[in-house]
């Protein structure tokens, strides 16, 4: 609810009994009200990233000062999802289908070097970053990051709860990464192909041809 | 109670004869070089022998020596080399046994019916560096995806890999109507 809702006179301590008195504001903001106070954090924890996950949530940083202390092993029951360590190529599958199971609407945290770019590891079976296969609304930097740094990006989350920006996704099904086919760029090579080296970046766009 | 591995050579060269080719001793480390052909005889002789009983599979690893140093490349030529630790629980004694594999076919005799824990460590031999192990009763990747091709311990692989990492599909955006 923002600040002008509010109609009238602020109540005094004395009046407050709980049986008076009323406010307004537009269903909208008062639903995103609910939800960014109510954040229903979905933890994947895979590596080291996860240990500070763990350290935030608990008594010392206290993650529930922002609402968004109940973690939820189960996806249907939460809407924060916070990818913390290296993902394989084994597992992003896996983590696909977790986000996919989370209701509308759906964050997600982008947590540490390896979640956002893989980090140091720079080699065959790690994602080069998650965001290449799920939305991401925050990165959050470092290897591994504080827990100051988790809190702000929760607070980032909130915010961005708060402005309403909608987050309205829908997949592709039929190109699911469980139908996992490697490329051998190898026999590509001889037949002409480009080489692919280097970077994800320097791998030309299957979406933007097709 | 220690083992004497003096005797041990002794009783292990007089029960495989010719299929020893090498018996190494670095700072009370034994090591015994053997025929591909000999490797499941050589472990049950370990795993048999009346001092040092040798009954726990402690790991097994390959060693690919393709662009390595002379010293590591076998004298007989072949790529790889695959690497059994075996550990005697009640002498309290290693020992580290060896045999070389070469890059065509690269296949070696399966150590399960001698020691059950091998059959993972197998796996993950064949997941990493593609040694087949024959007879092994269920030789599947265990760490790369099922559909990985090749082999990415191999030193001919490269690093960043062939694109696997990168080729999976690219979430949808369906933009708003």
């Amino acid at each position: 609810m923002s600040e002008t809702a509010n109609q009238g006179a602020p109540l005094a301590q004395g009046d407050k009994s709980g049986s008076g008195g009323f406010i307004t504001t537009k269903i909208e903001e008062l639903v995103n009200w609910g939800r960014r106070n109510a954040l229903w954090p979905m933890p994947f924890g895979t590596a080291c990233c996860a240990i500070e996950m763990m350290a935030t949530l608990s008594s010392r940083y206290d993650l529930s000062r922002f609402g968004a202390e109940v973690i939820r092993f189960s996806p249907r029951q939460s809407d924060l999802m916070i990818v913390s360590g290296r993902i394989s190529i084994k597992m992003m599958p896996v983590l696909i289908e977790i986000y996919n199971q989370m209701p509308e609407p759906k964050w997600c945290i982008s947590m540490g070097a390896c979640a956002s770019s893989g980090g140091v590891f720079d080699t065959y079976t790690l994602v080069q970053g998650v965001d290449q296969f799920i939305p991401v609304d925050v990165y959050i930097p470092g290897c591994p990051p504080r827990p100051e740094s988790l809190i702000d990006a929760v607070m980032l989350i909130r915010d961005k709860i708060k402005r309403g920006e909608r987050q309205n996704r829908l997949y592709d099904r039929t190109k699911h990464p469980l139908d996992f086919q490697p490329v051998n760029l190898v026999s590509d090579a001889a037949s002409g192909a480009p080489t692919l080296t280097g970077t994800r970046h320097s791998l030309p766009n299957k979406d933007a041809t097709e | 109670m220690a083992v004497d591995f003096k005797e041990l050579e002794k009783r292990i060269r007089e029960k495989l004869g010719a299929d020893v080719l090498d018996w190494t001793d670095f700072r009370g480390q034994a090591c015994l070089l053997v025929k591909r052909e000999a490797i499941v005889r050589t472990l049950l002789a370990l795993r048999e022998d009346a001092e040092g009983r040798f009954d726990m599979f402690t790991d097994l690893t390959c060693l690919d020596t393709l662009r390595a140093p002379d010293e590591l490349i076998p004298k007989s030529g072949e790529r790889f080399v695959v690497v059994y630790h075996l550990t005697g629980t009640e002498s309290k004694a290693r020992i580290r046994v060896k045999a070389c594999v070469p890059e065509e076919p690269p296949e070696i005799d399966t150590a399960t019916g001698v020691y059950l824990g091998a059959n993972w460590a197998e796996r993950e031999v064949f997941d990493m560096f593609g040694v087949v192990f024959k007879g092994h009763p269920d030789l599947r990747r265990i760490l790369m995806p099922e559909a990985y091709e090749g082999h990415p311990l191999r030193k001919d692989y490269p690093l960043k890999g062939r694109g696997e990492r990168d080729n999976f599909p690219k979430y949808t955006e369906i933009p708003e109507a």
